[in-house]
């Protein structure tokens, strides 16, 4: 057993914001990541210029970095980061910001992702997101991250009898959760038929397996709790985290990501159980990652996703709340923002601050990340355990 | 199973002819390493000299001990297709023009996962047989094929895109008095070329194997000198635009280097041939074939150059030979940079001493002109661009590639042996 971790003693999450997605998008990342950190400072009463930490994830912002971002936007933060991991940043930025604050490097910390979604954006991302997916993965078929997840899917369809019903039961409940997400992207309802007799994508990949992308931007502030206190902002308590890259490298394909390494340590250092979790916020940029999280997070064993969806009701109203606002399947996938949705979330959740998708009674969420199919498989997993005051 | 290939209708030319798309060639300089073995038809892999680990996908450093001696080895190209895709929706215009299009995961024997182009009669879950290949990009890409073969197997759509095969093309074969064309012409017939253009220049002069060169199926004797660019570009202007498969057959040889000769006039007359000659082919034949690239069925698809393997070493014997052949290399290359947008390979294949009377004094082994035509084939049919032909050719690349300069010595001491 590894050393005991420090817990996150004095720091807590705050002033979860979002700002409203669109399909489609002329302005830039920048413009996406300025609006979520004004509004994310504002509910903090916070001025830019005083602004203490910043961390940024974007995939849209090239050439500029976290770093042009301080001058683009007026920031003199002493504390700064740019978090390259695309779904698991929201999780890594709360990480490190932690840490910070905890040492009294810096105070406060803005974590804020956002892209845009311009008409070609996506394209031009694909044939050069990373080195091994353009020597060994783009050149065949250039379906992208369908192509990649599809043969996951299938995969995983053929080693543990799961069924597109299985995939569909997911899709199916977080749309439902999208229709009370009064920002979701989907706003029309999705019946298990509709989805079962959507067009082929990549198969077993088919339309509403598929995130939609948008633009739109997340952000949230990692603070002492005494300031949290002192300006009077509902906060979460972070009671564990687990972060792992590149886990199980020898599996031919992926059917397990980093939390199955390190999902003990995410349970022991909260002091809890799988029965504690009031709701659960996957990275789900297709089901099968969503399915493959229920096991790996310890709701079910390694196989039973399948049995485990149908035996759950994962709406709002549901025994296994899953994805609240109605997740990127149904409320979109805006980048790296796509990273940050689920905490977002989940932080607002256990503030009892989630308004219309409010889970009634909620005090405990587990959060997960998956970030970057750098080839074949995502590399980056990380997941953490909140809980708001009164838990 | 395969449907077997079509014959392809009777060309519109009111209807535009679709402008060549490329799957991304865009590669980092390690995965290069797979498109230089795919040139030869070889499946390698990294290999760490220093722990044996083999990878993929190419990197600069072992993912086992982080040693940077990797090197390419040939590898079992055996393993099993354990997750599988058709990709119906794609970003980019090459596949889009070609969906459905069917890719998976295979797990080598050896080892790594690889994803690959999977040939419609694979099964599910199958056991397959990799291959290299160059793409329409030039770069190198893996293909599974079902174990034991299949109908048809040739004719898959996906597959029939890495290769160059002959069937229902359309070939000009130049240089009908070199002895070798009745081969040649032969092999194009029975690989199912629909027709086989033979340049003849000075059809004046009679030559022994014309009535056995005219009475080949589907052969079409017509005049082309390719030392006299009216000639060609004439001949181009009737039969360029349906041109698929260009075999730049010319060469004029005499024995001899710098000063067993008199004077320059032979040299001149290699040149002219083996040099200029494909300059002039390329400059009236190239542009359309390159606009021909995607042009269905029959689509302009390779241009093949016979080289001497000496294009790589001097041999002194023929030294003059050499020299005309070392330029056509060099040539070859600036065609190959120039077809790479249409998606129209360039194949050389290189060959020793060739049975013929230029020749004679030379000692066994020497390429017979089936042998050369049975490789011109078998390499279009396989899409390759680097074939060598025979005993002494492929000794020699061996010897090229432990080190050129060493090779370089050797050819001189070959030569003092040999006077
Ligand atoms: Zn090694």
């Amino acid at each position: 057993m590894a050393r005991a971790r420090q817990a996150y003693d004095g720091v807590v999450l705050a002033a979860p914001t979002t700002i409203p997605y669109q399909r489609f998008s002329t302005e830039t990342a920048h413009w996406w990541i300025a609006r979520a950190l004004a509004e994310c400072l504002k509910t903090a009463g916070i001025r830019p210029a005083e602004l203490d930490g910043f961390a940024v994830s974007s995939f849209s912002l090239f050439p500029d970095t976290a770093v042009g971002l301080t001058q683009h936007l007026g920031l003199t933060p002493r504390w700064l980061d740019h978090i390259p991991m695309g779904g698991a940043s929201g999780i890594a930025a709360l990480r490190r910001a932690a840490r910070a604050v905890q040492a009294g490097d810096v105070d406060v910390v803005a974590c804020v992702a956002g892209d845009t979604n311009q008409v070609d954006s996506f394209r031009r991302m694909l044939s050069s997101f990373s080195r091994f997916a353009q020597d060994a993965s783009y050149p065949y078929g250039a379906g992208g991250p369908n192509a990649s997840f599809a043969l996951l899917t299938d995969h995983y369809m053929q080693k543990f009898g799961a069924t597109r019903e299985d995939f569909g039961r997911i899709c199916v409940a977080q749309r439902d959760n999208a229709l009370k997400n009064p920002h979701a992207v989907m706003k029309a309802p999705l019946t298990l038929d509709q989805y079962l007799s959507a067009r082929m994508i990549s198969d077993p990949i088919a339309l509403f397996d598929c995130v939609m992308p948008v633009a739109g931007s997340e952000a949230f502030l990692v603070m002492r709790e005494d300031d949290a206190r002192a300006a009077g902002l509902p906060h979460a308590h972070i009671r564990s985290t687990i972060e792992r890259h590149n886990a199980f490298p020898e599996d031919a394909i992926q059917m397990r990501g980093g939390w199955a390494m390190d999902i003990d340590e995410l349970y022991a250092m909260a002091d809890a159980k799988s029965d504690d979790i009031d709701l659960l916020q996957t990275y789900d940029d297709y089901p099968v990652i969503s399915m493959m999280q229920f096991e790996d997070l310890g709701f079910c064993a390694k196989g039973e996703g399948p049995e485990f969806v149908r035996g759950k009701d994962l709406t709002i109203d549901g025994d296994f709340p899953h994805n609240t606002s109605g997740g990127q399947l149904s409320a979109g996938q805006a980048g790296a923002a796509g990273g940050y949705i689920g905490l977002v979330e989940a932080i607002r959740q256990v503030t009892g601050t989630a308004g219309p998708t409010q889970v009634a009674g909620a005090r405990t969420a587990m959060v997960s990340g998956f970030g970057m199919i750098n080839y074949d498989r995502g590399v980056c997993s990380n997941a953490a355990i909140i809980s708001g005051a009164g838990a | 199973m395969t449907d077997p290939l079509s014959p392809p209708p009777k060309k519109d030319p009111q209807k535009r002819t679709r402008v060549p798309a490329l799957p991304s060639g865009m590669r980092s300089r390690a995965a290069l390493g797979l498109a230089v073995a795919a040139a030869e038809g070889r499946f390698m892999l990294q290999g760490c000299e220093a722990c044996g680990a083999l990878q993929y996908p190419p990197r600069d450093a072992c993912s086992t001990c982080l040693s940077v001696d990797l090197k390419w080895r040939d590898v079992e190209p055996t393993g099993q297709l354990i997750a599988e895709t058709t990709v119906r929706t794609s970003t980019s215009v090459y596949f889009r023009e070609r969906t459905p299009w069917r890719v998976g995961s295979v797990k080598l024997d050896a080892g790594p996962s690889v994803m690959a182009h999977v040939h419609g009669d694979v099964a599910r879950e199958a056991a397959v047989r990799l291959i290299n290949r160059l793409d329409k990009s030039g770069q190198g890409v893996f293909f599974a094929l079902p174990v034991d073969g299949s109908a048809n197997m040739a004719d898959d759509p996906q597959l029939r895109e890495l290769t160059a095969d002959p069937k229902f093309r359309r070939v000009l074969i130049t240089d009908a008095r070199n002895e070798n064309s009745v081969a040649l012409a032969k092999a194009f017939a029975d690989a199912g070329a629909t027709t086989i253009f033979v340049g003849e220049p000075e059809g004046w002069r009679p030559y022994p194997h014309r009535a056995a060169l005219a009475a080949i199926a589907n052969v079409a004797i017509v005049p082309l000198d390719v030392t006299d660019t009216q000639s060609v570009t004439e001949l181009a202007g009737e039969i360029g635009g349906k041109t698929d498969i260009l075999v730049n057959n010319a060469r004029f040889i005499r024995p001899g280097g710098i000063m067993d000769r008199g004077d320059t006039v032979f040299a001149r007359d290699e040149f002219e041939t083996n040099v200029l000659g494909l300059m002039r082919l390329a400059q009236a034949f190239g542009p359309p074939m390159r606009n021909r690239g995607a042009d269905g069925v029959n689509s302009a698809a390779a241009w093949v150059n016979i080289l001497s393997v000496y294009a790589y070493a001097n041999m002194p014997a023929y030294g003059v030979f050499s020299a005309s052949n070392a330029a056509a290399l060099s040539l070859s290359q600036c065609l190959r940079a120039e077809m790479a947008p249409g998606g129209v390979r360039v194949l050389n294949v290189y060959t020793g001493p060739t049975e013929d009377e230029w020749h004679q004094p030379l000692p066994p082994p020497k390429v017979a002109p089936s042998a050369l035509a049975r490789s011109v084939v078998a390499g279009l049919k396989d899409g390759l661009e680097d074939v060598y032909v025979g005993d002494v050719a492929k000794d020699l690349i061996e010897r090229w590639r432990q080190g050129p300069k060493l090779l370089e010595r050797e050819m001189i001491a070959e030569a003092g042996e040999a006077r």
